[in-house]
């Protein structure tokens, strides 16, 4: 615990203690949209989070995570469909799922050294790949989805059915545990070895730092918990379709909030989460209103330009040093 | 096997030969921009879809056939793409490979949803009179409009080639490429010369997508399915090498024709994808690509 809250000023401590009773206090205080806003922010800083690891600590860019997304979510809805076996239970299946499918991409990745635009590439072939055989895949439902039943005014933690206040609670769980997994890694000297690698891979291997090793752990680690996250995903929905749970869109959407908050930072991909969400939400209000198709996606993309061109380092830097409260700088 | 099987064998490889001309003049453009500048253009499947749009656009409400209409959209595209270059991805040369990558999605959302805004969801098809010749050469029939597409990608490709080999700006371009800070030191105007080459690009890309209209009918959600098309051919051809983008449209033309001949149609971007991470990981740099190309 003192590791933990090192070297993190007490105005920090107290401000993020308010956050966090808030954010328990929220199902209380927020009518059932406002909770729905909140639950996808929380799902895409949890998500944004788990990318960071391996794009914002370690350097590497991956463009394919909806791959370890679906295969957990489809690990453990088909479970529960097929054999009736609960989520907790499925959610070790689908984190197994994802780690081995992390470690094939990173391995074959790694050792035949592709970096950059070709690493990302890698990432993106995988997930299509995936997709595709989804698609053809009777067991999971193939293309035309794996559907769970609906249970309406239940409440069944044991295979997590029941409202949004359950679903609520559950994400916001793995956030806050996401977060703080996140300010240990990063303290640790994994961290320290993954900070090195993402400056200069060639130095941080001369002065002995294991940099494959170091490489498989941040997209293990970082796929088991998007598997999480695909998990909570399936069983909110309710639905799984290849097209949502692997395709390129599902992967750019977990990229984003990382990358708009601020990369490798540890607030980034939250205040990116919602900034983006905020956004959607208004911006499906204006479409509404307005009437054309895509035109919410015009918005989004007019934003997304503005930020980058703005703000490339993300929002949470510039509004941190606002607010004075920097992240030390890692 | 019989000789109907090998005929109807023929037969797809040579629609996915024509197919992939066009292919390949499509992943020219992603390949020329990225050979020079070393930016990945993540809004090419998305320029693919406005300049097919445009050729719709121009036969339906103004009755000029695509292959009229494309050295017109090549211009304005090169336009664009010049413009593009100079008032928003300019900065961004040097910046890290994902905010490069945000931009482009910027601008690749932008593309495919103001297409979506103005066209609507509907698919849409140019209907031309050559619809339903063809050329028959022994047992093989040529569809006509495939025929005309294939020639004409081959043709704005020679012209690309001569450009690049025989004018000044082509060579200048070329020089910049292979050597930044040489081309500054003998006083080229680099900037200049990185805008131009997004034009060229961009003209590609859309004369491809005036050339793909005659073929294939026209939706704003192809968009995305292009980028990864364009990316897998450049991967598989080489990326930065224009001969490579070439014979990678053309392996994938035939290898998607084929295994949507033997196998299930849905199966057959598998196929490629599969294609893809093997030349990944066994030659990144592509099959005509150079080692240092990385």
């Amino acid at each position: 615990m003192s590791r933990l809250t090192a070297g993190v000023p007490p105005r920090v401590l107290v401000m993020l203690a308010v956050l966090l009773a808030l954010l328990v206090a929220a199902p209380a205080l927020l009518g059932g949209y406002g909770l729905s806003v909140l639950i996808l922010v929380l799902y895409f800083a949890y998500v944004g989070q788990a990318w960071n690891i391996m794009m914002g600590f370690a350097g590497q860019l991956s463009l394919g995570h909806a791959l370890y997304a679906g295969l957990g979510g489809y690990a453990a809805a088909g479970l529960y469909f097929h054999y009736g076996i609960g989520p907790w239970a499925g959610v070790v299946a689908a984190v197994a799922a994802a780690v081995v499918a992390g470690g094939i991409v990173g391995y074959l990745g790694f050792r035949f050294s592709l970096a950059g635009v070709y690493f990302a590439l890698l990432t993106i072939a995988f997930a299509e790949f995936t997709r595709i055989g989804f698609d053809n895949w009777e067991w999971a439902g193939g293309s035309g989805g794996l559907f769970l039943k609906v249970e309406r005014n239940v409440l069944d933690i044991a295979n997590l059915r029941g409202g949004p206040v359950l679903f609520y609670y559950v994400i916001l769980i793995l956030a806050v545990g996401c977060f703080v997994l996140c300010r240990v890694l990063l303290e640790s000297k994994l961290g320290r070895y993954w900070l090195a690698i993402r400056e200069d891979a060639e130095a941080a291997q001369a002065v002995g730092v294991p940099v494959l090793r170091c490489k498989m752990l941040a997209v293990t680690i970082s796929a088991a918990l998007t598997a999480v996250a695909g998990v909570w995903n399936g069983f909110y929905y309710n639905n799984l379709f290849p097209e949502t749970a692997f395709g390129i869109s599902r992967s750019i959407e977990i990229t984003l909030s990382p990358i708009i908050g601020g990369l490798g930072t540890l607030f980034g991909p939250f205040v990116g989460a919602i900034v983006l969400t905020g956004m959607g939400e208004i911006f499906t209000d204006l479409s509404d209103w307005l009437h054309i198709a895509g035109i919410k996606q015009i918005f989004y993309g007019l934003a997304l330009l503005v930020i980058v061109m703005y703000r490339p380092a993300g929002v949470w830097p510039w509004l941190a040093r606002r607010l004075g409260v920097e992240e030390r700088r890692s | 096997m019989t000789s109907d099987f090998l005929l109807a064998l023929a037969q797809a490889i040579a629609k996915g030969l024509l197919t992939g001309m066009v292919y390949g003049l499509m992943a020219l453009g992603l390949s020329v921009i990225f050979g020079v500048m070393r930016v990945v253009n993540f809004a090419h499947g998305e320029m693919m879809v406005v300049g097919m749009y445009l050729a719709w656009a121009a036969f339906s409400y103004a009755e000029v056939t695509p292959l009229i209409s494309l050295p017109l959209i090549a211009l304005l595209f090169f336009a664009l793409g010049y413009l593009l270059q100079r008032g928003l991805i300019s900065p961004f040369i040097n910046r890290p490979e994902h905010q490069q990558f945000l931009l482009l999605l910027a601008i690749a959302t932008l593309l495919a949803n103001g297409a979506l805004a103005i066209a609507g969801p509907d698919s849409r098809v140019v209907q031309l009179d050559s619809q339903f010749d063809s050329y028959e050469v022994g047992p093989l029939v040529f569809d006509a409009v495939r025929v005309h597409a294939a020639v004409a990608a081959l043709a704005i490709a020679a012209l690309l080639w001569l450009f690049f080999t025989r004018t000044r700006t082509g060579k200048a371009i070329r020089a910049a490429a292979d050597n930044h800070m040489g081309a500054l030191v003998v006083g080229l105007d680099v900037r200049r010369l990185y805008a131009f080459t997004f034009g060229v690009g961009a003209a590609c890309v859309g004369a491809a997508g005036a050339l793909m209209i005659t073929i294939v009918p026209v939706t704003p959600f192809l968009a995305a399915e292009y980028t990864l098309l364009a990316f897998i051919i450049v991967i598989v051809g080489g990326l930065g090498s224009m001969t490579g983008a070439l014979l990678g449209g053309l392996l994938i033309g035939v290898s998607e024709a084929v295994a949507g001949l033997l196998l299930q149609p849905s199966l057959k971007s598998m196929f490629s994808f599969g294609l893809l991470i093997v030349v990944l990981l066994l030659r990144p740099q592509g099959l005509l690509g150079r080692k240092d190309a990385r």
